[in-house]
């Protein structure tokens, strides 16, 4: 040991100038991400504002025995699995068919144009485009106008008030925003299969519809459960500024999410060892469900794992 | 033959449709904030327009400009960014060029607790805690510090710095460069297209981002364009829930400002949309296909 450290020792000082650049970010990690992590021991304490992390007394189980019967986290959960699978069902399908049309496109310009567009929505704010939902829903608005224009409604109605239709807002605005984003690592994979394939495929008399189900679609396969898995794995962080944003006292049981959940506990009513329990229980479930996740598409895949 | 070219150009026929309605998806919702912001708060109230203004007015945006507040946030939100983007991609730069070293001591310890730092975290309220201890509640500094470092950007500008030819490296040693002479001098000037796309990348999150001041600062002055359109939408929403069945003047002068506010907001990203546009797929791609 002595002998191998002083040869650390003699390296590193040698290597001075090169660790100094590496030094500063390993401060930056212990400050910033190590001792947070370490922070989450107080969802095992009783931490009030007048304690330091380690003069708070230990509870041990207790904050995680008071969320087993707190009907508001349980609510919250509903949400977030409600939300996030629809998120899913329809969120992930949708770029990966949005890519295979805009690959199957075979004018340059208008191509070029669809993509642009289809990006745009991605680099708007969730601050942004809730504004934005909040003024297209208003009964004045857009969404009611279109209906009213359309003779599918009498009487306009803001449906940003209305909590039964929350999971679906959430869900549909999320895709509106992110499904064009979606597409771009699908568009570059595509590029990569061999034309050859294709030409094959159409001298044998296939159409395109078999040609997308027989030759893109395989093609496709390791990354669609790449991104599957990473998906999942994100199912119960659901978009914190989205709630935040689009949340109001009309649709509050059907919009409050685990996330904005932890924050009302932790930020606003100060309950800071609750809300820390509250975000490890979902950390710990989440990384089960990442593992889950590998699990199953390596047996679908043929037992190669994807991460 | 002839019926596959029938079944294709039916095909083509509807795939173009089908996307066509998916562009107007998004543009029409688009366009009418834009229309929207330049009526007038008669015509918002009214309501009865879709795709051009009904009373065209510059009412929202003179009441936004003339509200100094929203003039501090936006340059809240420029100083950030651009104090934010600069130190940043720096900082990911310095550790990445050190990390692309193989031979530097203690590395395989530094990439483990960089890899770790991805997957797990200690979440809002120990990270609110560590900010709070550290003095940076209320500060300018709690947009920068906390976000000077990414591992993502880490690892992207390091495969970068990888690429780099040793020779370059070598010849400059020879001429008695130091590390620092050699990052500085050669590697950054070199690495400009990989850190260009990590800037757009972190300048539309700083831009974008309402989060930090949401939970470390209170201090008005600070508040970015973001925070100030959320406090403004909150705002309208509080009244138009008191105004249900009663007065709306109220409602459509906030709802007018808030337009004109989303429209100024935005304008930067969109202004910068075609460069980003150029980066943005590469730095995807680089982003993807690591490791």
């Amino acid at each position: 040991m002595g002998q191998r450290f002083k040869e650390f020792v003699t390296d590193y000082k040698r290597q001075w100038e090169i660790q100094s650049m590496v030094l500063p970010g390993v401060i930056f990690m212990i400050i910033f991400c190590y001792i947070p992590i370490y922070g989450l021991t107080i969802a095992f304490k009783n931490y009030t504002v007048i304690d330091t992390l380690s003069s708070a007394p230990w509870v041990g189980l207790d904050n995680f025995r008071i969320i087993m019967s707190d009907e508001y986290f349980w609510d919250a959960v509903i949400n977030t699995l409600g939300i996030s699978f629809l998120k899913l069902g329809i969120g992930f399908i949708i770029p990966i068919i949005l890519a295979i049309m805009i690959y199957e496109l075979n004018m340059g310009r208008f191509k070029k144009f669809v993509q642009t567009i289809s990006y745009l929505p991605h680099f708007l704010s969730w601050i942004v485009l809730g504004g934005m939902l909040i003024t297209w829903f208003s009964t004045s608005g857009l969404f009611n106008e279109l209906l009213l224009s359309l003779g599918l409604i009498s009487k306009p109605a803001n449906i940003l008030l209305d909590a039964g239709k929350y999971w679906w807002i959430a869900t549909l605005s999320d895709i509106w925003k992110e499904a064009g984003w979606g597409t771009i690592l699908y568009l570059a994979i595509m590029a990569k299969i061999d034309p050859t394939y294709y030409e094959a495929a159409r001298i044998d008399g296939a159409s395109r519809i078999r040609q997308i189900w027989n030759i893109t679609l395989p093609n496709m396969k390791a990354i669609i459960s790449l991104n599957l898995i990473l998906t999942v794995s994100g199912l119960l962080g659901s978009n914190l500024d989205q709630t935040l944003v689009l949340m109001n006292s009309q649709n509050r049981e059907k919009a409050e999410v685990i996330n904005s959940y932890v924050y009302r506990m932790g930020m606003t009513q100060g309950d800071f060892s609750y809300a820390t329990a509250v975000g490890l229980g979902v950390s710990i479930v989440s990384v089960i469900l990442l593992v889950a996740a590998n699990s199953v598409t390596r047996k679908l895949n043929d037992n190669q794992s994807v991460l | 033959m002839v019926a596959g070219d029938l079944d294709g150009r039916i095909f083509d026929a509807v795939n173009k449709v089908l996307l066509g309605v998916f562009m107007v998806i998004i543009l029409v919702p688009l366009w009418n904030v834009i229309i929207s912001s330049s009526s007038s708060g008669r015509a918002l109230a009214e309501g009865g327009f879709i795709f051009w203004p009904k009373e065209f007015s510059l009412e929202n945006y003179r009441a936004v400009f003339n509200d100094s507040s929203i003039g501090q946030s936006f340059l809240v939100s420029v100083a950030k960014t651009f104090i934010g983007v600069i130190t940043h991609v720096f900082f990911c730069a310095m550790i990445g060029y050190g990390l692309s070293k193989q031979y530097i001591r203690g590395r395989k310890l530094y990439v483990a607790m960089g890899v770790i730092t991805m997957f797990f975290s200690g979440g809002m309220i120990p990270t609110y805690l560590l900010i709070k201890s550290l003095g940076l509640l209320n500060t300018f500094w709690v947009y920068i510090i906390p976000a000077l470092f990414s591992y993502y950007d880490v690892v992207i500008l390091m495969n970068f710095f990888r690429n780099v030819p040793d020779s370059l490296e070598e010849s400059a040693k020879i001429d008695g460069a130091g590390d620092w002479h050699i990052f500085l001098k050669i590697f950054i000037p070199l690495s400009m297209p990989a850190m260009a796309t990590i800037a757009l990348f972190n300048g539309v999150g700083q831009w974008n981002d309402f989060m930090t001041t949401k939970l470390y600062v209170t201090n008005q002055a600070l508040y970015p364009l973001q925070m100030k359109l959320y406090e403004i939408i909150v705002q309208s929403q509080t009244q138009s829930m008191q105004n249900i069945g009663g007065s709306v003047v109220i409602e459509t002068t906030t709802k007018g400002v808030q337009l004109a506010t989303i429209v100024i907001t935005t304008l930067p990203i969109v202004a910068m949309y075609p460069l980003l546009q150029r980066y943005f797929i590469s730095g995807m791609m680089v982003g993807a296909v690591k490791e």
